[in-house]
């Protein structure tokens, strides 16, 4: 079994939950498991890799990795890379995944294999499940090179702990400043508490149905009834009305999501969109047209008024949560 | 301001997919091709750009089979000036994302441009890779999911807004550069009926991957194909009213499903 090492992502002072769902995939799957984690001041936060498998934690933290910049973080874990020698590499597909990983697999000369499902050991090789055409195809894939780059999609596998012996290594990187040629002037992130679509673990998306931007607020109070992991989520008809920003968008031309429940309201099921929630575990529709072809993909279907459904469901949804 | 735009032909958004009987790829019969959305938006602000200048060319390069050129003419007839479609359907059959990247920037490496717009990803194999590979290969820095650009006068440098996760990032970048172009940068124009006349006579650079003198293996091989398991429909929530719908919706959320 080829040793496997780590992206560590971190956002607003800790460490992402999909950073751990792949450092359990990796535990899971034998040899030795190593981490690496960028930033600065982030050495405190090392230990609780170790909880979920990491054999050996590398920490590169400094001033300068205070914002993500994928040249500088690439040249960073690059060298982390060269010393460690690993055979696999895994990172979360999250937004900055997207980012990271296939600039690091292109510094290292070698192919990577985005937004992974699924994937087993077929002697040194792993071999990947991912979707194609947003979700309406599914590929096994292998790499040639190595090491073999995968980005794991977030909420693929579960967060197992199981300790791994957490030696912590603190790393001096040489960067090459010359070709840090970006200069990430600020970042504003919204206040809102609320998870990325890609992450999220309950979503409650509008459609066409919701008539308007002014609505979306009874689908972000159920979402919020739910929990700090639920989300709202909105489909192209909403998003290209001008009702909700792309950011809420799910769909070939939006985020594909997979979370633990979809609900859908006044959202007919184009297949654009069907392909970007199908593997939602479960998914709820409410609209009031029988004939909408979201049913057909639906564990649970309300054929009513959205209007008048989702408010007592808010309630209900208080109630059952105490 | 001169640009290129890398353009991938994709089967529309609305398409059915089905696989092939070698369960190696899909049936592309009775597709609809259409260029890349994302695309779609690079040529746009590579139009928008040379509108603001007043001067410059918009070249597409794409890699692609035949059928290809449909879109290669798409972006022409929304305004671009010249094309370079690298038609090689044996290399276009394998090519992965690092095999695609090498054979574009060996098309690129001898053009004039400022920037290099990409989609963000194509919206066939959902990679997303090439911009950043196309970026080592070419020795150039990429910014990824970009929604708002300002090209500085003299073209020296950009100030570039794009999407992070729950929010955005501004950032500088010298010039040339690579930016991947994500849905909110603009609204593609449509081809006007004069532009669709006109882009029939536009050049058109046809090449091969030898003649660009690339000779790569893929890096990633896919080894099979299938589609997801199909979905049933489950049940319909039953009820007097729709409170007492919504109550038993979320009876059966706590209850069967034991999400709540």
């Amino acid at each position: 079994m080829p040793g496997i090492l780590i992206y560590a992502e971190v956002q607003k002072g800790e460490i992402k939950k999909g950073s751990f769902e792949v450092t359990s995939k990796a535990k899971e799957l034998g040899g030795e498991v190593s981490a690496c984690i960028i930033g600065s001041g982030v050495e405190a936060l090392a230990p609780e890799l170790a909880k979920y498998g990491a054999d050996k934690i590398y920490v590169v933290d400094g001033p300068e990795f205070e914002k993500y910049e994928p040249e500088a973080y690439v040249q960073a874990f690059a060298q982390v890379a060269e010393k460690v020698k690993p055979g696999i590499i895994f990172t979360s597909a999250t937004a900055q995944g997207k980012d990271f990983t296939p600039a690091l697999a292109a510094r290292l000369k070698v192919g990577s294999i985005s937004d992974c499902v699924d994937l087993s050991m077929s002697g040194d090789k792993a071999v990947a499940k991912r979707p194609m055409y947003a979700g309406k195809a599914y590929a096994m894939v292998e790499a040639v090179g190595n090491p073999q780059v995968f980005s794991i999609r977030p909420n693929s596998f579960p967060v197992n702990e199981s300790a791994g012996a957490g030696a912590i290594e603190k790393v001096t990187v040489n960067l090459d400043s010359s070709k840090i040629k970006t200069m990430v002037k600020s970042v504003e992130i919204a206040a809102s508490e609320e998870p990325d679509q890609t992450e999220a673990e309950i979503i409650v998306s509008g459609g066409r149905g919701m008539k308007g931007p002014e609505n979306f607020k009874m689908l972000e109070d159920l979402a919020h009834t739910f929990g700090p992991t639920a989300t709202t989520g909105a489909s192209r008809a909403a998003v290209d009305a001008g009702w909700r920003d792309h950011a809420y968008q799910v769909g070939q031309t939006g985020k594909t999501v997979s979370p633990n429940l979809y609900i859908a309201c006044g959202i007919s099921g184009a297949i654009q969109h069907l392909a970007g929630m199908g593997t939602s575990k479960v998914i709820v529709a409410i609209n009031k047209d029988p004939e909408a072809p979201i049913f057909t993909k639906a564990d649970f279907g309300v054929v009513d008024d959205l209007f008048k459904v989702v408010p007592p469901l808010t309630e209900e949804v208080k109630k059952i949560k105490g | 301001m001169n640009t290129v735009v890398c353009m991938k032909q994709v089967p529309d958004t609305e398409t059915l997919i089905k696989i092939n009987a070698e369960g190696t790829g899909i049936v592309t019969e009775g597709v609809k091709w259409v260029m890349g959305p994302y695309d779609e938006y690079g040529v746009e602000e590579a139009l928008q750009q040379k509108e603001k200048f007043k001067a410059g060319k918009v070249t597409i390069v794409s890699l692609g089979p035949d059928r290809a050129i449909e879109a290669i003419r798409t972006g022409l007839a929304m305004g671009a000036d010249t094309a370079v479609h690298i038609n090689d359907a044996a290399f276009y059959e394998k090519a992965d994302p690092y095999a695609t990247a090498s054979a574009l920037a060996a098309a690129i490496k001898d053009l004039e441009y400022d920037v290099i717009f990409c989609g963000k990803q194509a919206i066939d194999d959902d990679s997303g890779q090439v911009p950043a590979i196309l970026g080592e290969l070419l020795g150039l820095p990429v910014i990824t999911q970009v929604i708002k650009l300002e090209v500085a006068d003299d073209k020296s440098k950009a100030t570039v807004t794009r999407e992070v996760e729950g929010g955005h990032a501004i950032i500088d970048v010298p010039l040339p550069a690579i930016l991947t172009a994500q849905k909110g940068l603009n609204e593609p124009r449509y081809a006007s009926l004069p532009g669709i006349m006109k882009a029939k006579k536009k050049p058109v650079d046809v090449k091969t991957v030898a003649d660009l003198g690339v000779s790569v293996e893929p890096m990633t091989v896919i080894k099979e194909m299938s589609l997801p398991p199909a979905r049933q429909a489950g049940k319909i929530i039953e009820g007097e009213d729709a409170a007492e719908k919504a109550k038993a919706l979320a009876k059966a959320l706590h209850e069967e499903a034991k999400l709540i």
